[in-house]
């Protein structure tokens, strides 16, 4: 393979007059973090609800939390951001669906949702797991004390749940965050879309994305200790996860 | 204070828990509820407040109609105490704020109030210098301590228990006992499903014998040991009071 190998272009003057190429890929990265984040706490807020709804008595809410769960968790990503993107504003009254081609930033709201979208489902499925895996007896003591439903899962079943599902979240999380890179897809100039510009201005293709990789892994790891971290100081002594 | 009135409960369309169960507790009078597993022993005595809904006869506790839609379960609950086998301590909260968190939610307590209230009823179960430890910190029979303090933290007017020495191991269930025996002799109103005999002998006033569903005796305590009158009952005394 006859390649020539330039590890100096990251300090070179990237095409469009604003700055290097190493400058254009933290852009990429940063965008990368905000789709990464804003998406994460739509899937955390709306999982949480949709997980609740999951574990209640009530019949409408469990099929509410039903069709939720296995309308956005059985599309692939990638058609449920095709759908948000090119066919909603069609299928809305023409002035919505103008203001919504029109509205700045589009990609990035549009992936920030449908991303968020897509994972609050799998939050959802967690979080219910976690619910149905406590104790039956939990619930009870909680309203033989006269707390009420709500107040029973926000001082007693939630706080325990959610550690018990803090290891798959983790995961969750970092599945949030790789999927930033479909919204290419969309036109969002993230990390990996940074990268393949590099790619087609420079044609160092390995360079480019080596350091995507790069970091990528690095936001990683700093996900993964954070939560690690949060889990050791959330951790209840003498119960499961506690030493 | 508890009237059980022709209690009918099903699981399902088949398996009748429940068969037109009809008792009371007067004011300070203690009732032991005994018979072999599965007798619904444990039902009853989560109907009594609701936990577990039953589908015909009336259940009146203190004057209001525990099945009436109109009532008002959270706050109902909460004037009633209940201690459950596993002793369900909220496991991610240190012995004091269990004992606080329903003062607080449910009744609206200053924090410094339940805090008082909750040091006072630890002292009384012998446990406050484990105020700051988690349950899981806890053995068996000091976690049971725990949970009837939780109950009477909300000055209940009536005390509710569902086998509380029946997970214990054996050199705890006095522990437990002599803190139901001073509560007894303090005149609380109990309702208690035990196979604790000698529990009984000691405080009940009365005993009940159940058997598949149904209130097979229901005598004052001196009857019931000196000479049951049932076959079944019979059987179920010679059995656990043989060895």
């Amino acid at each position: 393979m006859s390649y020539n190998w330039n590890w100096s272009i990251f300090f070179e003057p990237a095409p469009g007059g604003t700055g290097t190429y190493f400058d254009m890929l933290l852009r990429g990265l940063w965008l990368t973090i905000q789709t990464g984040v804003f998406a994460w706490i739509i899937a955390l807020v709306l999982g949480s609800i949709i997980g609740v709804l999951r574990t209640l008595p009530s019949k409408t809410a469990y099929w509410v939390g039903f069709a939720y769960v296995e309308f956005f968790r059985n599309m692939p990503l990638l058609v449920q951001l095709f759908l948000w993107f090119f066919v909603l504003p069609e299928l809305l009254p023409r002035s919505w669906g103008l203001w919504l081609k029109q509205m700045p930033h589009a990609p990035f709201y549009t992936a920030a949702v449908g991303i968020g979208l897509f994972m609050s489902a799998r939050v959802a499925v967690q979080l219910a797991a976690g619910i149905a895996s406590l104790p039956r007896g939990q619930k009870q003591a909680a309203t033989a004390l006269g707390l009420t439903t709500f107040q029973a899962y926000r001082y007693v079943l939630l706080p325990i749940a959610f550690r018990i599902i803090m290891p798959p979240l983790t995961s969750e999380f970092l599945n949030t965050i790789k999927n930033t890179a479909v919204a290419i897809t969309i036109g969002l100039i993230e990390l990996t879309g940074q990268a393949r510009s590099m790619q087609e201005f420079s044609f160092q293709v390995f360079e480019a994305f080596t350091a995507a990789t790069v970091m990528y892994l690095l936001i990683n790891i700093i996900v993964v200790t954070g939560m690690r971290y949060l889990e050791r100081s959330l951790a209840i002594p003498g119960y499961i996860t506690g030493k | 204070m508890i009237e059980i009135r022709h209690v009918d409960k099903w699981y399902g369309p088949t398996f009748q828990a429940l068969k037109a169960c009809t008792t009371s507790v007067a004011k300070g009078e203690v009732v032991v509820v005994c018979g072999p597993s599965g007798s619904g022993k444990s039902t009853l005595i989560k109907c009594v407040n609701a936990l577990e809904p039953f589908q015909g006869g009336e259940i009146i506790l203190d004057g209001i109609k525990v099945n009436d839609p109109k009532t008002d379960l959270p706050k109902l609950r909460a004037r009633v105490g209940m201690v459950f086998q596993h002793f369900e301590l909220f496991p991610h909260l240190k012995i004091i704020e269990n004992l606080c968190l329903a003062q607080e939610k449910v009744l609206g307590r200053s924090h410094d109030a339940a805090v008082a209230k909750a040091e006072m009823l630890l002292e009384r179960v012998g446990l406050k210098e484990h105020a700051r430890k988690y349950p899981a910190e806890l053995s068996g029979g000091q976690q049971q301590r725990v949970a009837i303090a939780r109950a009477l933290a909300m000055d209940p007017i009536a005390m509710l228990f569902d086998e509380p020495t029946s997970a214990l191991d054996p050199e705890m269930i006095s522990e437990v006992l002599d803190v139901m025996v001073d509560l007894a002799r303090e005149g609380m109103t109990m309702m208690v499903v035990t196979h604790e005999m000698g529990f009984a002998r000691k405080v009940a006033h009365r005993v009940i014998f159940m058997d598949r569903g149904e209130i097979v005796e229901d005598a004052k305590k001196e009857e019931f040991f000196g000479s049951p009158r049932s076959d079944r009952a019979q059987k179920f005394l010679s059995k656990i009071l043989s060895h």
